[in-house]
């Protein structure tokens, strides 16, 4: 290339350089660009972003992009300064420090003129309570300390020439060296104030000559203002310091004082990480902090002396976050040495003692010590670790068993858990306490009822579920502490003898069972083989279990009925615990662990259900669903599969009253004409003996229907069969009169088996989830819905007395309100009808409210379902006038609101429709406007508006 | 000619903000207050300007009263200025809305606040002689003029 071509070719990209640039000045605020730029195919931000390389591809654009984007600074658009200032610190780097230099003092003050004259910071909303020196600080700030920073990083003498020797800054800080009151100050000072913390923070923090810097200039003149003074070494005691009380409350220089801790510590930290760890004990401001450390130390604990008097939460706020600050100094470059780290730790947790009452300081000094755990666990400082667990841990594990301090006990077991979580060897220490609390006070709270006891040891449990064992799983800790918390409980119950029932009993065996729950699903299948023989054992020695001379022990016999009944009734309170106990270590096993015994598990479960025990019959529903299906799949040892479980079960006696169904036949169902034997039924004892075996089988079956198991049918036959067999055989005719003991006894029967279908279907968190490993096919509520919906319809066309339908409607609104609406809104145009029959006949007895309720959201989810659409208009006038009967319902407030809401749906289908209903419907809803519910009056006039407004404006009618 | 507006320069206020009740509070007193009036009501439009009633402080919580019991409300409002002809047109948009969200056997009376209207006697009997306001809805341009204050999405 000759010469003149080279300076031609420059000239040409010269003046197209300028071109570009020049249309770029008029087009940069990239506002100009529309938002809707769907229509070009290209976003916004992604537009912003070419433009931002094209600005840094090379430093030569430095002379035409800075002044541009310094200029654009000055624009009163908000979002063009963002830009301006992501610019500047994108291309700042890009151009070099040399070029950058020159544009210096025009950059700092864009950026002073952001963050200090005109702060666009707001008070965060945490800020009321800590004397509102909380900011969130604006995009526009955030971009321009983001420059700053990177500024800093590029040439920091020159900006610190400019930052220190800013007069306004320097007085602004000198002002502030006066004592003042947070609480007068106005919101702009405060804002200012922040400012300057943050930009005394991002100097020192980018290097260390910058901290030197800082610190030089602005540290002595602090520690003068707040009163300190060169600590004596040699004198480790902490004798109060006459000094003025006034100099300790210096607000503001404490402030900034943190900041620059914070500031310091940030950077040393950041040196940890890298390879290279210079010698930071010589630097400047590490002597002047070694300094002045110990008095600082002082000042922050009067700080939060001052909290336990005149509750200044601001105080509180700054000297916790001091002393948090020194006390996360690493080690080995140490301003703080392990003496003071000790004090701190001293301090805090004699605050943390004293001051319960004050939650927010409370709350600061518990979040101060877990971050100084968390800090010693994730840099690995072995020796503030031992200090850490002596002084912190080892004495919040102290009160678990002690009365001192007088602290609430959800408030120390909080301290106690958040503590622990910093780190596993802090919470085996916990874990360790809590196991020791567990051993001394379970059998004096299990035994004697004693109050104390009872209430420690359900917080201690209730903390192992919540917060112990999902921590380990977490953060991959050993199974042993889920192990060991089941065997103590074992244990403990293995040796006491006799328990003491009282009410707090109760609440403790839930805690108890919750927490062997918790702890057996995380165990592996070795341990929990372990558990669940270490649990026979204990339940084989109890005076449930004659295992010899039982009739259990033999084949079914006749007497087991009344053995079962004699039986159940002297269930003793240590009994129950072990049973409850035992069931809850079978709902939680893992399908593969291998149950020792079962057919004599099997039977016990079935004696205790009887007796209206929920947990054994969850117990067994968790059983058939996890047992093995097939011969080959099982465990050498293991003596039963599913099949074999659910011959047990289903063969016992308890089942007799229900004689009609088809337990065991397998046939179909025969249309409620058989003989049937309801003999069972002839004392109240017997009902509710016989309300729990359905309630027992409803579980069973729960377990079956998740796997999709066959068995589930015959099940299901049994529930129809009960709600049949009352009343089809001629015993119930319609006119009978109510007060009759037989309808006593026989509705709760048949409520119970309608109810069974809730059970069947519903999701429950007590056992048979995920969680506790259960086998759960895809799809089995639409399989079941299918299967069930022919049978339950046949079954109410049969039906002739108004409580057997009411009964079959019943069951029919639990099974439509448990399945997914997907599975059913195919078959809208059937579903309707029926879905109105039932709430035509649910509505005549109160009881069933709560299921009309279920009924009428399935009812409104298909309204609102687009599929449904068809099916609601062909019944438009059916469910109009369903909804007007119910919206004047009389019993539940959510069933007239949700028909109100319903109609008011319905006032959107095609006007020819609907407009025959028109006044009907107003004339309804003209009575809701005097509802004495207010959220129905609301929903009403809505209503009534949109019903008025199909046909015109006018409500004459 | 073109007649020019009568206010043609209001004050506009904040909207308050809207206090959200409990839901679900079974012991709740349900009953009728002056706040469920004012929430139907606040956001009628002003017949002349497009803001509400409540950004015009014509109406506030406080000017309502009612008496469940004996099935009354009294709600006084304030017109913008003294000689408001808008102030019958106002009353007949609050009583028409008043109709559509209570029961019939509320009796409902408007007044104008003491001393805010030159002709506030003749205007408080307007607005509670129902067969004046029978005959005032009867008028088409009226009807209009109501109906789009009371259902105007301009707000």
């Amino acid at each position: 290339m000759t010469g003149s071509s080279a300076l031609n070719f420059w000239n040409a990209y010269w003046s197209g350089t300028l071109m570009l640039f020049s249309h770029w000045a008029m087009n940069f605020s990239i506002q100009s660009v529309k938002p809707k730029s769907e229509d070009i195919g290209v976003s916004r931000d992604e537009l912003s972003r070419a433009l931002l390389l094209a600005f840094a591809a090379t430093p030569l654009f430095e002379p035409f992009a800075i002044p541009l984007l310094l200029d654009k600074l000055s624009s009163s658009l908000p979002s063009a300064k963002v830009e301006s200032f992501k610019y500047l610190g994108y291309c700042a780097p890009m151009y070099g420090s040399d070029r950058m230099a020159k544009h210096g003092g025009a950059l700092w003050s864009s950026v002073k003129d952001v963050l200090y004259t005109s702060p666009e910071s707001a008070l965060s909303v945490e800020s009321e309570s800590d004397g509102g020196m909380i900011f969130e600080e604006s995009d526009i700030m955030v971009e321009a300390l983001i420059l700053l920073e990177g500024l800093m990083q590029q040439n920091s003498d020159l900006l610190l020439d400019m930052i220190l020797g800013d007069e306004d800054i320097n007085n602004f800080i000198c002002s502030f060296l006066k004592p003042w009151d947070i609480h007068d100050t106005p919101l702009q000072l405060r804002q200012q104030l922040h400012s300057v913390g943050r930009l005394l923070a991002v100097s020192a923090k980018s290097s260390m000559a910058s901290c030197n810097r800082v610190f030089e200039k602005f540290f002595p003149q602090m520690m003068e203002a707040l009163g300190c003074s060169v600590g004596n070494h040699s004198d480790e005691s902490f004798a109060t310091e006459d000094r003025a009380l006034s100099s300790r409350f210096n607000y503001g220089t404490l402030y900034l004082c943190v900041e620059l801790l914070d500031a310091c510590r940030c950077l040393v930290l950041g040196f940890k990480e890298s390879t290279s760890f210079p010698d930071f004990i010589h630097e400047k401001w590490c002597c002047m902090l070694h300094g002045f450390c110990r008095s600082l130390i002082n000042i922050f604990f009067s700080n939060l002396e001052a909290v336990s008097g005149n509750a200044q939460s601001s105080f509180a706020y700054t000297g916790v976050k001091g002393l948090q600050l020194l006390a996360t100094f690493p080690r080995s470059f140490a301003p703080v040495s392990l003496l003071l780290f000790e004090n701190i730790l001293l301090k805090l947790v004699s605050a943390i003692t004293s001051n319960f009452d004050k939650k927010f300081s409370w709350g600061l000094e518990l979040k101060a010590l877990v971050e100084i755990g968390l800090y010693i666990e994730g840099y690995q400082e072995s020796e503030k670790a031992a200090t850490f667990a002596r002084i912190v841990v080892d004495k919040f594990v102290s009160w678990i068993s002690s009365d001192e301090p007088a602290m609430p006990l959800s408030l120390k077991m909080q301290a106690i858990c958040e503590t622990g979580m910093t780190g596993i060897s802090n919470m085996l220490r916990i874990v360790q306490g809590m196991e020791k609390a567990i051993s001394a006070k379970f059998t004096q709270a299990y035994v004697d009822g004693n109050f104390e006891s009872v209430e420690l040891v359900i917080k201690v449990l209730e903390c192992y579920s919540a917060r112990v064992l999902p921590w380990f799983e977490m953060n991959g800790g050993s199974e042993e502490v889920a192990w060991n918390l089941a065997a103590i409980i074992w244990d403990k119950i293995d040796n006491s003898s006799s328990v003491n029932l009282t009410v707090q009993n109760y609440e403790l065996l839930g805690a108890a069972m919750t927490a062997m729950k918790q702890a057996v699903r995380r165990c592996s299948q070795e341990s929990q083989e372990k558990i669940v023989n270490r649990a026979f054992r204990v339940l084989s020695a109890s005076t449930l279990f004659p295992l010899k001379d039982s009739p259990f022990a033999t084949s079914l016999s006749n007497s087991e009925d009344s053995y079962l009944n004699h039986h159940v009734d002297r269930v003793s309170c240590r009994d129950e615990w072990i049973i409850s106990l035992y069931a809850s270590v079978v709902i939680a096993l893992r399908p593969q662990t291998h149950v020792q015994n079962l057919k004599m598990v099997l039977q016990l479960f079935i004696m205790a259900l009887t007796k209206g025990h929920i947990p054994s019959a969850q117990a067994l529903g968790s059983l058939v669903n996890k047992l093995p299906s097939k011969t080959n799949e099982r465990h050498l040892s293991q003596e039963y599969g599913v099949e074999e479980a659910i011959d047990v079960i289903l063969t016992s006696s308890i089942w007799n009253f229900c004689q009609s169904n088809t337990l065991r036949k397998c046939s179909l169902f025969g249309g409620g004409n058989e003989i049937h034997n309801t003999k069972c039924l002839a004392g109240l004892n017997h009902t509710s003996v016989h309300i729990s075996a359905i309630v027992g089988l409803a579980w069973i079956g729960k377990g079956l229907i998740m796997r999709g198991h066959e068995g589930i049918k015959d099940i299901t036959m049994t529930f129809l069969g009960v709600l049949l067999e009352n009343t089809n055989n001629g015993d119930f005719p319609e006119s009978c009169d109510p007060i009759e003991g037989k309808e006593q006894e026989v509705i709760p029967l048949m409520k119970s088996a309608a109810d069974a279908f809730h059970i069947l279907l519903s999701d429950s968190e007590d056992c048979l989830n995920r969680n506790y490993h259960s086998v759960i096919r895809p799809l089995y509520k639409q399989r079941f819905y299918n299967s069930v919906m022919p049978l339950l319809l046949s079954s109410t066309r049969q039906s002739n007395s108004i409580i057997t339908r009411s009964m079959l409607f019943r069951s029919f609104a639990h099974v439509i309100s448990e399945t997914p609406l997907s599975a059913m809104i195919s078959e809208a145009n059937k579903l309707i009808p029926l879905l109105l029959d039932s709430l035509s006949t649910l509505t005549e007895d109160v009881m069933h409210k709560d299921v009309i309720y279920n009924v009428i959201l399935v009812l409104s989810a298909i309204l609102m379902d687009k599929n449904g659409q068809v099916a609601v208009l062909e019944n438009a006038q059916a469910i109009i006038n369903q909804l007007i009967g119910l919206a004047a319902y009389p019993h539940m407030m959510v069933i007239r609101e949700t028909a109100i809401q319903c109609l008011g749906a319905m006032s959107e289908l095609p006007y020819a429709r609907i407009y025959p209903s028109r006044t009907k419907v107003l004339q309804a809803i003209s009575k809701a406007l005097d509802d004495p519910k207010r959220a129905v009056r609301q929903e009403a006039v809505r209503c009534r508006q949109a019903w008025a407004s199909i046909a015109s404006r006018s409500l004459h009618f | 000619m073109t007649l020019g507006l009568i206010n043609a320069n209001p004050v506009v206020h904040a909207k308050k903000e809207r206090v959200a009740r409990p839901l679900d509070d079974p012991h709740a007193d349900d009953a009728v207050d002056p706040l469920e009036i004012y929430d139907y009501v606040r956001d009628i439009r002003d017949p002349e300007h497009p803001y509400s009633l409540e950004q015009l402080s014509v109406l506030s919580e406080e000017s309502i009263t009612v008496d469940e019991k004996l099935g009354r409300i009294l709600i006084t409002f304030t017109p913008t200025i003294q000689h408001c002809s808008m102030a019958t047109v106002i009353g007949l948009c609050l009583r028409e809305k008043l109709k559509d969200c209570f029961p019939a056997h509320f009796k409902v009376d408007i007044k104008v606040a003491p001393g805010s209207h030159a002709d506030e006697e003749a205007v408080n009997k307007q607005l509670n002689d129902k067969e004046r306001v029978a005959a005032a809805l009867e008028n088409p341009n009226l009807r209009q003029l109501v109906t789009e204050c009371l259902y105007s999405s301009e707000l």
